[in-house]
């Protein structure tokens, strides 16, 4: 099952930015700026950060609807990035994508049916067709008069698992869920996440979820990477890096987490992360998070730390800082 | 949406209207084209309800036969410039390399005034009511094009078309049950517009004498005649003006009405108004 099944190599994403009546180019949008890392078969890599650093497109540019600036995607061992239309088609069959927005992601001059039948009909797998839906529907808990339903006529988890039995119709390997819960309320957040689970288990399916809540890729992830303005700051399995975070950003973030135990959140120490989010047109110097680092030094501002194995935590744990903090 | 009165109106005035044009031969009490010498010019009567004209023709049933070029012109080039904008406005705004390629040749035609265009084709083709069809189609369907194309890079940006792209869905079936299906309320709408608009053209372009041959009666052709005699038989005029304003007014309207019942936020606002009359009738009581 280590089979790694999707790696990324360095992948950059920038977006030119056009001014003036000529056009030109005068700056990019470094919306991912070098994210390298490796998906086994089976696993859930999940990839957390605050709105605009980029797990977004890095989303969209796994499933081909953005073509890198630079770098490499390996596909079951195979670059993907320069497939034709006909490979890219084939491709597709393989990873399927959940959106964040369960109202904008389904057409609504639709039925529920005709949603989750139109990857199946693209395909041609024609035989069988409503007998096929209808398994999916009961497989992501959908009744089978939902049918002839249109999507307004569901609530917002509803909505969900038909944008989920839609992902499910083609038997994807991969799985990339695109913030799949942030829309929906907590008691339909926990029950979507556990079909995931459920699925995940059935199928054999590997997961890419992207998330800015850290107490749901807890809960789902065996992996866990964390983004920083279109870079990677620290990536390891989930039990080392919500025990043991290396990065200064990643131990801001845990810290604002609240704890179910009223003692226990009372004595909970934020660590407030001073100043705003830089842009990701004119990212920091050197590490890009040592504008708002209380560890930086001078050294941080001038040199870019590399993504590297922490020598000091051998279970495969990698950050990406000069002064990584020390077990508590 | 006909549950509104003012929808209604306009709706029941034009079925009326296509349904008196198109039966005429048969419950028409004088026939139009019966020339009475004794008869030149008469004032409204019990017997010429709308007068007669300057060769003793019942001006009634002139008007009404008169619809039927006008429907008809109204109708066509309704249609025809709302299939031909909206196949290019889908292509222009959903294939960024064709945009600008289209939308170039369109802002060329948008240049032209859309009478002065359909006036010069019409001169060039020769006046008859095909080729005023195929003036006015030619000068509307940019309109359409233009409003097809923003409505199509509204919706072409909207999830469901990228999660419809992920799934391998092929472009011609975007086009056709993603994208399409959610712009048809500014295409109809767009459409009706054109209808009134050139019915007001046709009608423009026969008073001008470059429209339908004058042996054909249209409201245009009885407005180019009528101008003469404008002062010794006003009504001559009056009528087919009150119906070409009748007409043009009832599809505007239809439009208007098209238009609220398909804008969501319109129909919100109705809901939350009759909520809040409900709430009103409660304390009340």
């Amino acid at each position: 099952m280590t089979e790694p099944l999707l790696e990324v190599r360095d992948l950059h994403m920038h977006f030119p930015m056009k001014q003036g009546v000529l056009q030109r180019k005068t700056n990019d949008v470094k919306a991912v700026n070098g994210v390298s890392f490796t998906l086994n078969k089976g696993e859930t890599l999940g990839i957390v950060g605050e709105s605009g650093c980029g797990k977004s497109t890095l989303a969209r540019t796994l499933v081909s609807l953005l073509k890198p600036t630079s770098g490499d995607i390996l596909f079951e061992g195979e670059s993907i990035l320069n497939y034709n239309s006909k490979e890219l088609h084939a491709l597709r069959r393989n990873i399927q994508m959940v959106y964040q927005d369960p109202y904008t992601s389904l057409n609504p001059r639709m039925k529920a049916g005709d949603i989750i039948a139109a990857p199946l009909k693209a395909y041609n797998l024609t035989t069988n067709l409503k007998k096929r839906v209808l398994e999916l529907m009961d497989l992501v808990g959908l009744k089978a008069d939902d049918y002839n339903k249109l999507p307004h006529q569901f609530s917002g988890g509803q909505r969900q698992r038909i944008g989920i039995a839609r992902a499910l119709a083609l038997n994807p390997k991969l799985l990339i869920l695109d913030e799949p819960v942030s829309a929906l309320d907590v008691s339909v957040q926990a029950q979507v996440i556990n079909l995931l689970e459920d699925l995940q288990e059935e199928l054999g399916l590997t997961y890419l979820f992207i998330a800015h809540d850290l107490s749901v890729i807890r809960h789902i992830s065996d992996k866990v990477g964390v983004m920083y303005l279109g870079k990677m700051m620290e990536m390891s399995d989930s039990e080392s890096l919500y025990k043991d975070a290396r990065h200064p950003y990643t131990n801001a973030l845990l810290s604002a987490i609240p704890l179910p135990h009223p003692g226990k959140e009372k004595k909970r120490e934020r660590i407030v992360l001073e100043g705003e989010l830089p842009s990701p047109a004119n990212p920091p110097s050197g590490c890009v998070f040592h504008t708002r680092c209380p560890f930086a030094t001078e050294f941080c501002k001038g040199n870019v730390p590399a993504f590297d194995l922490d020598e000091k935590n051998s279970s495969g744990h990698y950050v990406s800082c000069f002064y990584p903090i020390e077990n508590k | 949406m006909l549950s509104r009165k003012r929808n209604l109106i306009p709706f029941v005035f034009l079925i009326l209207l296509f349904v008196a044009t198109i039966t005429a031969e048969w419950w028409l009490p004088v026939s139009p084209s019966v020339m009475d010498s004794g008869l030149r010019l008469m004032a409204p009567s019990s017997e010429n309800w709308f007068g007669t004209d300057h060769f003793g023709r019942d001006l009634f049933g002139q008007t009404i036969v008169a619809a039927r070029v006008s429907l008809l012109v109204g109708f066509t080039v309704a249609l025809l410039s709302t299939v031909l904008g909206t196949i290019t406005g889908l292509l222009a705004g959903y294939y960024k390399r064709l945009d600008s390629i289209i939308m170039r040749i369109i802002d060329g035609m948008l240049a032209f005034p859309s009478l002065l265009l359909a006036l010069a084709l019409v001169a060039a083709l020769g006046g008859s009511v095909t080729n005023i069809i195929i003036a006015l189609t030619f000068s509307f369907w940019p309109v359409i094009t233009r409003v097809v194309r923003s409505s199509v890079l509204q919706v072409k940006t909207i999830q469901y078309v990228e999660a419809a792209k992920t799934s391998g869905v092929k472009d011609p079936v975007i086009l056709a049950r993603y994208i399409l299906p959610n712009i048809l309320s500014p295409i109809i709408v767009q459409g009706t517009f054109i209808f009134a608009r050139s019915i007001l053209a046709e009608a423009a372009l026969s008073f001008l004498g470059v429209g339908v041959e004058p042996s054909i009666p249209t409201w245009g052709n009885m407005l180019q005649e009528s101008q003469i005699y404008i002062t010794l038989a006003p009504w001559f005029s009056i009528f087919p003006g009150i119906f070409i304003v009748m007409t043009v007014l009832a599809l505007n309207l239809l439009g208007d009405g098209l238009r609220d019942a398909f804008d969501p936020y319109a129909k919100g606002k109705k809901k939350a108004r009759k909520r809040l009359f409900k709430q009103k009738k409660q304390y009340a009581s």
